[in-house]
């Protein structure tokens, strides 16, 4: 049986960050849901910080150092994708969008991905829909349709009535159902791989 | 084995002292590099194309011209000929009038190009940058190759009976070489025509270079123009040199932290271990150089990059020196005795002159006048 892959990214810049403990909980709960259908799961946890300056590098000389490129690959190659950003100014983060620009246009098409969010008040939970979602359908990523975010009434008290960790566990049942139903990912895409032969460039085919 | 100098032609100010050149000052400084390239043993200079500024070589015939009429063994080349926004026809011309004024001493680069607003001052379109570059490369070969060509595409007016002149020297058309970074496209154009491929190799990671050369390499075969290891490989590089290594990096930085492409993002010492960049002592430039041949095999031209990122013109001249007295003399010799017998050198006017055997009689004809140059004496 193949393993399935889910790269878990954090944008979070605290440590420790309750965008990490989000994305960790979205992490278990779309594990436990494979496993429990019999899947293998490998999750691949990145966190963003550790990155940063290969992220700004990157965009200013348009290649990756080598950590990078590693990062990259496995989120590139995974079989799902979660990604969770804390809201900045009513948006994701920098760090967030400047990680996902680093991505061609057509690399997580076809996806699984599950979107969450952290923020300081509950106001900017639409953050999700209007800015995470958008991108990753630009992307054509195939999105969960529950996005998760976390504010501090949902970590504070126990989470009483057990709303977050409910969203959380649909979420996870949302993403765990949408990599079943995928083929297992073929790896990443290789940039320098000729898909066009040199008579069909000569006739102005395709390019 | 060919070594030799490529400029971009950026006018960039000095970081150490605020001092921009005048464009006057750039101009008379690359071909003053040419010159010195030529003093000091190189085999070859070739300079970029850019129609927007920071850069000012526009006219790369205009100043291969000048240079070629003050020099008399280097020969001259571009980095690159924008096959994208030039026309085949003026290309086919221009260099074909240089071949003559310089003897032959006359090879091009072709390039697509990068920056976006340039494509539509010359009424093209960035999105066709591969298209482009496949039907003016074609068009441009017919033109050097056929007295009398008709032809249609889509990019310009269609040609009825056209002549470009003059014929190319000899009846030999300039060899091409194809750059890029990472298009797999134009790696299978250069494998196509059996034409040199160059790569890039500064600024990016060789892991670049490896996959590039070794695409272009299995398709040379598989085109049938020889085995892939006989296929005709250029690379860049890019260096700074003192005799103490620790003097060329505190000398260097900075100008490597504030330069266009890579400024203000990693450090030197980053990029360089990223990159073929070399900044240290002769010795470790040769090291570097000759290593490069562990990932694209045995290759037949090199050249570096010297004078960019406001380096003044004095700096680039010693590093021209060093060039010249240090480490080329040691790189030809130790290629040379690696280099296996079946593996060719860069061809150049006279090996495809003689290469192409008695047609190069008939050739020697005026294809226009129908005259020899003795008879049309």
């Amino acid at each position: 049986m193949t393993t399935r892959t889910i790269a878990v990214v954090s944008a979070g810049l605290s440590q420790p960050s309750s965008t990490r403990l989000l994305a960790d909980q979205l992490a278990a709960a779309t594990r436990d849901e494979l496993v429990r259908h019999g899947e293998q799961v490998a999750l691949r946890p990145v966190e963003l910080r550790e990155h940063a300056h290969d992220i700004v590098n990157h965009l200013l000389t348009g290649f990756p150092s080598e950590p990078l490129k590693q990062v990259l690959d496995e989120v590139t190659a995974a079989d799902g994708l979660i990604a969770v950003s804390p809201i900045f100014n009513a948006s994701y983060n920098g760090l967030f969008k400047s990680f996902f620009d680093l991505l061609d246009a057509d690399t997580l098409g076809g996806r699984a991905v599950l979107i969450g969010a952290t923020g300081g008040t509950a106001r900017h939970s639409l953050a999700l829909e209007h800015a995470l979602r958008p991108m990753f359908t630009y992307l054509r990523a195939v999105v969960a349709p529950t996005a998760v975010f976390a504010a501090p009434e949902d970590w504070s008290g126990g989470a009483v009535d057990g709303a977050l960790s409910a969203r959380i566990g649909r979420a996870g049942r949302e993403l765990a159902e949408l990599v079943r139903r995928s083929a297992p990912s073929s790896g990443p895409a290789d940039p320098f791989a000729l898909t066009t032969s040199f008579d069909q460039l000569l006739r102005g085919q395709d390019a | 084995m060919q070594f030799g100098v490529f400029t971009v032609g950026d006018v960039t100010v000095d970081p150490t002292n605020g001092r921009e050149p005048t464009e006057a000052e750039r101009i008379k400084a690359m071909v003053t590099i040419a010159l010195k390239a030529e003093e000091v043993g190189l085999d070859v200079f070739a300079t970029g194309e850019h129609h927007n500024p920071p850069f000012v070589p526009s006219s790369p015939t205009t100043m291969l011209g000048w240079i070629a009429a003050r020099t008399e063994r280097l020969l001259l080349s571009t980095a690159t000929t924008l096959i994208t926004t030039n026309d085949p026809v003026k290309i086919a011309e221009d260099y074909a009038m240089l071949q003559h004024l310089a003897d032959g001493r006359v090879d091009l680069m072709m390039g697509r190009g990068n920056t976006g607003p340039v494509y539509p001052w010359f009424g093209q379109d960035i999105r066709n940058g591969i298209p482009l570059a496949i039907e003016n490369y074609d068009l441009l070969r017919r033109l050097w190759r056929e007295d009398v060509v008709d032809w249609k595409g889509k990019f310009r007016t269609p040609l009825q009976s056209f002549t470009s002149t003059p014929r190319p020297l000899d009846g030999v058309p300039p060899f091409v070489w194809h750059g890029s970074i990472r298009s797999p496209e134009i790696a299978e154009q250069a494998a196509y025509y059996g034409d040199g491929f160059f790569a890039n190799h500064i600024f990016w990671p060789a892991e670049h270079t490896r996959r590039m050369v070794g695409l272009y390499r299995q398709r040379f075969e598989h085109y049938g123009h020889g085995s892939a290891d006989q296929a005709i490989v250029g690379l860049g590089g890019q260096v700074f040199m003192r005799r103490n290594s620790q003097d060329a990096v505190r000398e260097f930085r900075p100008y490597f932290d504030n330069a266009p492409v890579y400024g203000h993002g990693p450090s030197l010492e980053e990029f360089t271990a990223q990159t073929p960049l070399t900044v240290g002592s002769p010795q470790q430039v040769i090291d570097r150089t000759l290593s490069f041949r562990d990932y694209v095999g045995d290759y037949q031209r090199q050249l570096f990059l010297v004078d960019h990122a406001g380096l003044p013109l004095k700096t680039v001249l010693e590093q021209l020196d060093l060039l010249g007295e240090e480490v080329v003399p040691v790189l030809r010799k130790e290629f040379e005795s690696l280099r296996p017998s079946h593996v060719p050198l860069a061809p150049t006017h006279a090996s495809l002159r003689a290469a192409a055997g008695s047609d190069s009689t008939v050739h020697a004809v005026d294809d226009v006048t129908g005259r020899a140059p003795e008879a049309a004496r």
